[in-house]
């Protein structure tokens, strides 16, 4: 288990072997989303209430659970990077910020382009919404800290502490339309009792939640061997990289 | 359901087809330009090596 962690902490280990894992993730990806989407969009029937305009439900609620998880795993790797100085904990930061940011965004938009049909507006000051907006800055927030701050190192910390104090407004999203009955509506699927969902809508739903995850997975990688070899550019293992690759070429 | 009827969406096509089409449009730049710029760096530490004579520092 140690030296399990020791390798994976290692960035020339972890640059080989992130860009072995990023087809299998996105390969499971464009499965698990081509069937969500033939399903959410074609096979699912349409709603007794909403009629075909629910069919929103298939991006918004993968986003918005995207988003929260997304944000809980920064402020986990800010633990860890505060605690241990892991630098890929530093550079995982970086590299998911931004795409837990595109996530919130795609939440909120695709959650007002419904609100519109289905309340008549595309934007209230609910509980639900307004702890999401804030989600929205919190992520930001995190990407300016990291960007502003010249030395890599001071910046992940500063980031760090940000996502660890912003990780309250997690349970606030999630318990809001609990706590405060305002416009949007209660949860359908996390619940502990059977979900109010029907089957064939609730496992392309899922399917979708996977795709979304698996794709976070890839790009999570992706960004993170980019985030990696800019801040190791100069380092050992670079040059030796870069020399090898030029004599088999 | 012909193909009309499925892109009309029950008269919900704009809000539908918007959302899709955003969601879909964001999840490809993010796919597109990190996978681009990392190309771009290899090329410019590439050539940053061979101008030092493949030598590392």
């Amino acid at each position: 288990m140690k030296t399990w962690f020791h390798q994976w902490g290692s960035p020339p280990h972890f640059y080989e072997r992130a860009a072995r894992w990023t087809p299998w993730f996105s390969v499971l990806a464009l499965v698990t989303l081509a069937y969500g989407l033939i399903g959410g969009l074609v096979l699912a029937p349409m709603d007794y209430q909403q009629g075909q305009g629910y069919r929103i439900i298939f991006v918004h609620v993968p986003s918005a659970w995207m988003s929260m998880f997304i944000y809980t795993t920064l402020a986990i790797a800010g633990g860890i990077a505060l605690i241990w100085r892991m630098k890929l904990a530093e550079v995982y930061i970086a590299a998911a910020a931004p795409l837990g940011a595109s996530f919130t965004f795609l939440a909120l938009l695709t959650g007002s382009l419904w609100g519109k049909p289905m309340w008549g507006t595309y934007w209230v000051w609910d509980a639900r919404l307004t702890s999401e907006l804030i989600l929205l800055f919190l992520y930001l927030g995190v990407i300016a800290l990291y960007s502003a701050i010249e030395d890599k190192r001071s910046a992940a910390r500063a980031a760090s502490v940000l996502a660890l104090v912003g990780v309250v407004n997690i349970p606030i999203i999630h318990y809001s339309v609990e706590w405060w009955h305002t416009l949007h509506q209660g949860p359908t699927v996390t619940k502990f009792d059977k979900p109010s969902i029907d089957t064939a809508m609730l496992l392309p739903l899922l399917s979708m939640a996977l795709g979304f995850t698996f794709y976070f997975a890839a790009l999570a990688l992706v960004r993170m061997r980019l985030g990696l070899l800019q801040r190791e550019r100069y380092s050992r293992w670079v040059s030796d990289m870069l020399n090898q690759s030029q004599v088999k070429s | 359901m012909n193909w009309q009827e499925f892109w009309a969406m029950g008269g919900h096509a704009f809000y539908v087809w918007t959302s899709f089409g955003a969601v879909a449009a964001v999840m490809l730049a993010n796919w597109l330009l990190p996978v681009l710029q990392h190309r771009k760096l290899l090329d410019q530490l590439r050539r940053q090596s061979r101008r030092q004579g493949g030598q590392s520092r």
